[in-house]
């Protein structure tokens, strides 16, 4: 597995703007159901968007990941950090991708999710454990592939799901793999 | 050998379950399919018992759990059916969105016109979430696509989301 030095490196030092806490919607809010437009990575407000999606995050009590539709904006962007996460094998710390797409997905691993949009429920859903990914960062508007695996893996899937609007009840694996949520972190 | 359905339902307590299974036990059935389960806080159970006993043993037998009055029991003798062979293809559908009446009427009713039987089916209300999760198996004549189509057609007109997957085997 090639660990990428350059996502890894990332902070949000690079992005040079102050991130804003902003509301996190729920569904059935309809922006959660649409497919995010494409977006500059280098334009002013996609890097507003990735330092308050950033920012969001950080206050949000075990929040690994936010889009943007997360919080109202049908764009293809999202963040992810979850370095602290105890499921984690392989990750890259704190980053934003934009315009992110799966190019490689194996070894399916059913797993517990849970999303800050939908807060009361959980669902067992499979996704893969090996993943290769490609997006490009914000400022610079590289592009970047991540080759990860466990957590982060199933993270990816799960923010670009939201960009492609999509929830995780949409793949819930089935008629019992929906759960009230036991604990809020 | 007769097949008995029980269904008890009502207020949720500890010992519902050991109680009537202990009863049943008592009468020498024995348990072949049960889905026991809490439905916004209620109790909801239904067992297939196979055995010996009548319907009125049964029923004399399960009358004390009910004799508080917060509990319903039912008990009713089923004829003896084949499972039938499932030669279908199983898929999984979800709907989310807004609640509102008639979601799942309208839903499963494009299935049904399919001739696709729902196998398994579970609804959550979670705040403004309505959210649908059901099984289904889909006779090897049904289009596919078209019902896709047809789900999400109805599905866009009651303001919800429908995604139609095909359930994956499982691994082992």
């Amino acid at each position: 597995m090639s660990f990428n030095e350059r996502v890894a490196a990332w902070t949000e030092a690079e992005l040079g703007v102050e991130g804003k806490v902003l509301e996190v919607v729920r569904a059935p809010a309809h922006v959660l159901s649409v497919p995010g437009k494409d977006v500059d990575p280098t334009a002013p407000e996609t890097i507003q968007l990735a330092a308050d999606l950033i920012a969001t995050m950080r206050v949000s009590p075990g929040c690994v990941g936010l889009a943007a539709d997360q919080v109202g904006v049908s764009a293809r962007v999202f963040c992810v950090d979850v370095s602290t996460h105890v499921k984690t094998k392989t990750h890259h710390g704190t980053y934003v991708l934009c315009n992110a797409e799966v190019l490689e997905a194996s070894r399916n691993e059913k797993a517990r999710e849970g999303c800050m949009s939908v807060p009361d429920l959980t669902g067992d859903v499979k996704r893969a454990s090996r993943l290769t990914v490609r997006g490009q960062l914000p400022v610079t508007g590289e592009t970047v592939e991540i080759v990860t695996d466990a957590f982060e893996a199933r993270c990816l899937q799960h923010e670009i799901d939201h960009t492609d609007g999509l929830l995780f009840i949409d793949r819930v694996a089935g008629a019992h793999a929906l759960h009230q949520r036991q604990t809020y972190l | 050998m007769t097949i008995h359905a029980i269904t008890v339902l009502g207020h949720d307590r500890p010992g519902i379950i050991a109680d009537t299974t202990a009863r049943l036990a008592g009468l020498g059935l024995n348990l072949e399919d049960s889905t026991m389960t809490r439905l916004r806080g209620h109790f909801a159970m239904t067992l297939l018992c196979a055995g010996e006993a009548t319907t009125d043993a049964i029923r004399a037998d399960l009358e004390p759990i009910a004799s508080d009055g917060t509990l319903t029991v039912t008990v009713y003798e089923l004829p003896e059916e084949q499972a039938p062979a499932g030669a279908g293809r199983l898929f999984v559908l979800s709907v989310h969105g807004g609640d509102r009446p008639g979601i799942v009427s309208t839903v499963t009713a494009e299935i049904a016109a399919v001739g696709g039987n729902i196998t398994d089916l579970t609804t959550r209300l979670s705040g403004d979430l309505y959210v649908v999760v059901a099984e289904l198996e889909l006779p090897a004549d049904a289009d596919v696509s078209v019902l896709e189509a047809s789900i999400k057609r109805v599905a866009q007109e009651l303001g919800v989301d429908a995604t139609l997957r095909p359930i994956e085997a499982d691994d082992l």
